[in-house]
């Protein structure tokens, strides 16, 4: 196996808040940056590298820096979606080993849940193009979206809703013991902040059929930041680097004839792992989008962790979970139990790096690899998937 | 009474197809140089490139791919509609369209996969253009 350990994540922040009303995305992004500086020891001059999604009022390649009062060699403005962090990660892996930047950082907010934003009941946007006008008048909500990569699953394979349900009940194993997601649920309003069972899963009201409410991510308000650095500079940081192995992106969409359960991960897993010399079997740790219950399903078959088709199968009897053999998942309470302010990919990052310190409140013991997938924009039609794969130290 | 949202022009790559729905017609196109079916429509073809492309008429029929029952939405025009089926439809020619599939009674009972259905051009009650939704055969 050659593993090249070309970049590092250096510094993380998680915003704590999920709601947090009076407070702009801008804001939360450079508190972020801040704390995440701050958790590597570096100042806030080394910045010479900004990756940004175009989230925040003003934000972007053109405003950001500007807000931030940075002044980078490298702006990269990739906007995939939700997996836009694992494009970031990526490009900041490349852009490091080619010499251009040392520290490279990404930052997120968002006020989604302040703002009421329907983000998965509301449909597409406005306005004339060639795919808005083919689909506008049919009311598909990004729900109803993945729930047709649901059913098809259902269909083609046998998968079961009791399997599936298995994906929200470890997740919210997870969630529970994470300080920030009991206060995000509580904060929220859910009706039941607890362990639930397959069978509240299945009685959880039916919002787009299959999918019902427990196997749909929250909306929360958020951001957080990731530093990424050289080499030459994770010497020196505060806290053990944790190392940036291989990457992969890959983009899919609705092709006649095409099938819909398989996702862009087909393609971005295998140069992921390729890149980073790591089989799929030897990961300890899947950070994989949790948008839904079949987004991971069917993530975890593309990445290569089950065959396609036998994800119900291997996400059965709880096995995910972090105190049980064999691999783990979102362990720090995911989409559906945590935090979900409409672009998720930049936690599953956040908490890879976690568990590769040692740090995470569902700490798998001696865990050395986890993978971070993204899954951005709709399952079952545009969407764009990242993989991370990284290493402790 | 429906009332859905309308296509929206200029909007050059789709215009021919709306057209094409308001004289009862469901148009696709095919590539003149690789023979790919090509939807949704484009002026170029989308597996080669190809600039040149001729406008078919479908015959309407198909299978349902794969669908979902909405049961709660924010969309206007949708949100006094009640449970819908959002659908995925392979036409016989070889292309696939989001649609609606229009069922007597519950949708969650009575769409299923592999199902045949055919288009049909349903009236709206504002704008010019109807919407092709499809129905059991």
């Amino acid at each position: 196996m050659s593993q090249t350990r070309n970049a590092a994540i250096a510094g993380i922040h998680e915003y704590p808040l999920r709601v947090a009303p009076g407070v702009s995305a801008m804001q939360i992004k450079a508190a972020s940056l801040k704390a995440a500086l701050d958790d590597a020891g570096l100042k806030w001059s080394d910045v010479d590298g900004l990756y940004d999604a175009g989230d925040g009022e003003g934000g972007g390649g053109l405003g950001l820096a500007a807000y931030l009062g940075l002044k980078p060699r490298v702006i990269d403005t990739t906007q995939v979606g939700g997996s836009s962090y694992e494009f970031h990660a990526a490009h900041a892996l490349r852009d490091i080993a080619a010499g251009r930047v040392k520290v490279a950082v990404t930052t997120y907010g968002s006020t989604a849940a302040s703002q009421r934003f329907a983000i998965g009941t509301g449909g597409g946007r406005g306005g004339a193009s060639w795919s808005t006008n083919m689909e506008a008048p049919y009311g598909s909500t990004l729900i109803s979206n993945y729930a047709m990569v649901k059913q098809r699953h259902m269909h083609q394979y046998g998968t079961t809703n009791e399997q599936l349900a298995e994906i929200s009940v470890a997740t919210r194993k997870h969630a529970m013991r994470n300080p920030e997601a009991v206060k995000a649920m509580t904060d929220l309003q859910f009706v039941k902040v607890d362990n639930i069972s397959v069978a509240d899963v299945l009685e959880s009201r039916m919002v787009a059929s299959p999918l019902r409410l427990l196997e749909c991510c929250m909306v929360s308000d958020g951001g957080g930041a990731c530093v990424f650095v050289a080499p030459e500079i994770a010497r020196d940081i505060k806290k053990k680097p944790v190392w940036i192995l291989g990457s992969g992106e890959a983009t899919k969409y609705r092709e006649n004839g095409g099938d819909i359960t398989v996702s862009a991960a087909a393609q971005s897993a295998p140069a992921a792992f390729g890149q980073a010399g790591v089989r799929p079997d030897e990961i300890d740790i899947a950070m994989v989008y949790d948008s839904f219950t079949i987004t991971v399903a069917v993530c975890l078959e593309d990445l290569g962790f089950c065959k396609k088709g036998e994800a119900g199968q291997f996400v059965g009897d709880g096995h995910l979970a972090f105190d049980r053999p064999g691999l783990t998942l979102n362990t720090d309470g995911g989409g559906l139990s945590s935090n979900h302010p409409g672009m998720r990919g930049l936690f599953l990052l956040l908490e890879a790096t976690r568990q590769m310190r040692g740090e995470s409140t569902s700490q798998v013991a001696g865990a050395k690899l986890a993978v971070a997938h993204g899954n951005g924009g709709l399952l079952g039609g545009t969407h764009t998937g990242g993989t991370v794969i990284l290493a402790a130290d | 009474m429906p009332n859905r949202p309308q296509p929206h022009f200029p909007e050059p790559d789709t215009q021919h197809y709306w057209e094409g729905v308001k004289q009862g017609e469901l148009r696709y196109q095919t590539c003149d140089a690789c023979s790919a079916v090509n939807f949704y429509p484009t002026a170029h073809c989308q597996k080669c490139g190809n600039l040149s492309l001729t406008w078919r008429q479908s015959r309407g029929e198909g299978t349902v791919y794969t669908f979902s029952v909405v049961m709660q939405n924010r969309i206007p025009g949708f949100q006094e509609l009640g449970a819908y089926a959002v659908a995925y439809v392979d036409l016989d020619e070889g292309f696939r369209m989001l649609t609606n599939v229009m069922v007597d009674g519950d949708p969650t009972q009575n769409v299923h996969i592999g199902q045949r259905v055919r288009v049909d051009f349903e009236k709206q009650d504002t704008g010019e253009y109807p919407i092709p939704v499809f129905r059991p055969i």
